[in-house]
């Protein structure tokens, strides 16, 4: 290496900072202080915004996309992408309305959508490293085919005839204002931080997402670990699916039309690297709390969608932004 | 800290404002498929009418940027939460929204839904703009006017299956006679297809010498006829009517192509939905039978499904159209 380059790189320090001072300086923290005022105003802004049933309802607004969120996050941070999780909630929602007109039990109807998740995640992963194509060229096609069956079995029509007792998944509380679904969000962000960061598999991915090269060489099975991501996202997509088709009661095959998007957002957000290689199930746990009441807050105050899009956007170009310009300008390397 | 004390001010003060103006007001929600849509911006300009003339109500005009279920059904959520009194949506998915208005009227909150409806367990009441009788009715009728001597008329479909237009057919069927001397002499089906209409339009003229109008119950086929007319030279000759869009037959009305046609006036309908939530508000049971009043638009008179018929196509000429085709 050159001496001219050396010049360039980043001077490695011979000490850390300290840790309160990287607790607090980390994007968690940012994010949380965002969450709180965010809170803060809301409850300013609105009368009805601090009362538990409404908290409660607000929820609903995120955890299905939030437990997306999770796995695309590991999937980001190895350095991939899928882009067809909205359309399997689609085709799995699809599955479980045509299994229940044949009169299927809810849990044959778990099955069935757990099933037919994986095996979406399962065609995703083998096409990406299988044959090596690119995930987010890969994802672009599914996104269509697996909606398009959807729409290819439904046409303009409904099923509408689920047993009553899948609306538990979607409807139900398991105490008091805690839902099923929040509850079922704070699991999957436990199990999915652990996966993350306490694990060899959770490290495996981001060395992945750092240098896939380099972690072939050092002896991770990187294609059987991205594979697996795309499983779980799969997986993670089966579930949403099942509980957004229970608080729904119906089936279009326009369900959670863009949502994918939505879901990145939470994940981008939650201070993922969208190039992979770093980020935190704290943050997207954060941020997704940050999407739901910023959503909430304003459909409170009656805030046409369409200001309420131009906020999330100028919210994530912001996060971005500001790290970058805090290293420019404060003189810290 | 300056800009963060300056955004607690006026959050403060904006929660002031909402907690005073909310003192014994009656707050209706009209909720439509996405905002930004001429159609459902004229509804909300019908609804602040009858807001004004009921006077105690405060209109909340809401609804998700784009047309999906779930957007819908987040704002319905909001509505909840602020405790409103009634919410009259306009539904994206009769049968997604159910669980989240069902959950409204347990709050004790009034819920009808109009333009487009709700499944029955998801709504008290539901308002059609029009009813299936009065549509076909009124296209015979629009012909009828401008022949008072009768003559010959032929009917442009959509597809043959098409649900909608088959039943207003068979409607118009029912009372032509009624019309003095109008006899329909074909009915042909332009799949909703300008190209295929406008070439439908065109063998409708070669193969009736005599037709005096063209009857087209759909806004693809009404204006594909409309210019098939034109480019015949036979505008003022053949009367091209039917059910259209105001924006897109503005032009067809000037030439002379089409003396007349209808379709429902959304500020008439924004207006019925809002009087008739202020009706369910102020204790009027919805019930079959009933019938509920709704303002300057007469009263609604409910089906077995509770389902009811706003009033008669609104019919659109030279004298109005201006006025409306800048809107839907």
């Amino acid at each position: 290496m050159s001496s001219q380059t050396e010049t360039n790189l980043p001077t490695i320090p011979d000490h850390l900072k300290p840790r309160w001072y990287r607790l607090v300086a980390s994007w968690e923290s940012m994010l949380l202080v965002v969450a709180v005022v965010i809170f803060i105003i809301n409850s300013f802004a609105s009368p009805y915004f601090l009362d538990p049933w409404n908290l409660s309802d607000a929820t609903f607004n995120f955890t299905e996309k939030a437990l997306i969120a999770f796995a695309m996050a590991l999937l980001i941070i190895s350095g991939e992408i899928d882009l067809s999780v909205a359309s399997i909630i689609a085709l799995v929602s699809t599955a479980i309305g045509f299994a229940a007109q044949l009169g299927a039990g809810v849990p044959m109807l778990v099955v069935i959508g757990i099933t037919v998740g994986l095996l979406c995640g399962a065609f995703n992963g083998l096409l990406v490293t299988g044959l090596g194509l690119p995930s987010i060229v890969v994802t672009i096609g599914t996104m269509s085919l697996f909606r398009g069956i959807s729409y290819m079995v439904l046409g303009d029509q409904a099923y509408t005839d689920y047993p009553a007792e899948l609306s538990y998944f979607g409807q139900g509380y398991v105490w008091w204002v805690i839902s099923f679904e929040l509850l079922l969000f704070l699991v999957t962000a436990i199990i999915f931080g652990v996966l993350l960061h306490k694990t060899s598999f959770g490290r495996a991915v981001t060395i992945i997402g750092n240098n896939a090269t380099g972690a072939l060489f050092s002896g991770i099975r990187v294609g059987r670990v991205k594979f697996i991501l795309f499983l779980l996202t799969g997986l993670m997509s089966a579930i949403a699916a099942i509980c957004l088709t229970s608080r729904l009661g119906s089936t279009r095959p326009s369900i959670a039309f863009g949502w994918e998007l939505e879901i990145i957002t939470i994940v981008v957000l939650g201070g993922v690297n969208i190039l992979g290689g770093s980020g935190s199930i704290a943050g997207v746990f954060i941020a997704s709390f940050v999407l739901g009441m910023v959503t909430f807050g304003f459909g409170l105050l009656n805030v046409p969608g369409i200001v309420m899009s131009i906020f999330v956007g100028l919210l994530l170009i912001s996060v971005i932004a500001l790290p970058r310009l805090w290293t420019k300008y404060s003189g810290n390397k | 800290m300056k800009l963060l004390k300056k955004v607690l001010v006026t959050a403060a003060v904006t929660a002031l404002m909402t907690t005073t103006a909310q003192a014994e007001t009656k707050r209706i929600a009209l909720v439509v498929k996405a905002l930004g849509i001429g159609f459902f911006e004229a509804a909300a300009k019908g609804g602040e009418e009858a807001a004004g003339e009921i006077g105690d109500v405060e209109l909340i005009y809401t609804g998700p940027t784009d047309t999906t279920a779930e957007g819908q059904i987040e704002v319905i959520n909001s509505l909840i939460a602020q405790k409103v009194d009634a919410i009259a949506v306009s539904a994206n998915d009769q049968d997604a929204l159910v669980p989240a208005l069902k959950k409204a009227m347990q709050r004790g909150i009034k819920v009808i839904s109009w333009d487009s409806g709700v499944a029955a367990d998801g709504r008290m009441l539901h308002l059609n703009p029009s009813s299936n009788a009065l549509i076909g009715n009124m296209i015979v009728k629009l012909a009828a006017d401008h022949l008072p001597d009768g003559g010959d008329v032929a009917v442009l479909s959509a597809s043959a299956t098409a649900t909608n237009q088959n039943i207003w057919i068979e409607e118009m069927n029912k009372v032509t006679d009624q019309y003095n001397g109008i006899n329909v002499v074909a009915t042909v089906y332009g799949d909703d297809l300008a190209d295929k209409s406008y070439r439908e339009a065109e063998g409708l003229m070669k193969s009736h010498a005599d037709l005096k109008a063209i009857i087209a119950p759909t806004s693809v086929g009404i204006v594909a006829a409309a210019q098939a007319v034109s480019d015949a030279g036979k505008a003022g000759e053949i009367n091209v009517t039917g059910l259209g869009l105001p924006s897109e037959m503005a032009g067809h009305i000037e030439s002379g192509a089409s003396k007349s046609f209808a379709i429902w006036n959304p500020i008439d309908l924004g207006y019925s939905a809002v009087m008739l939530a202020n009706s369910l508000i102020d204790g009027i049971e919805a019930a079959p039978g009933a019938e509920i009043p709704m303002g300057r638009m007469g009263t609604l008179t409910l089906d077995d499904n509770s389902e009811g018929a706003m009033a008669d196509p609104f019919v659109y000429d030279a004298s109005n159209i201006d006025d409306f085709k800048d809107i839907f």
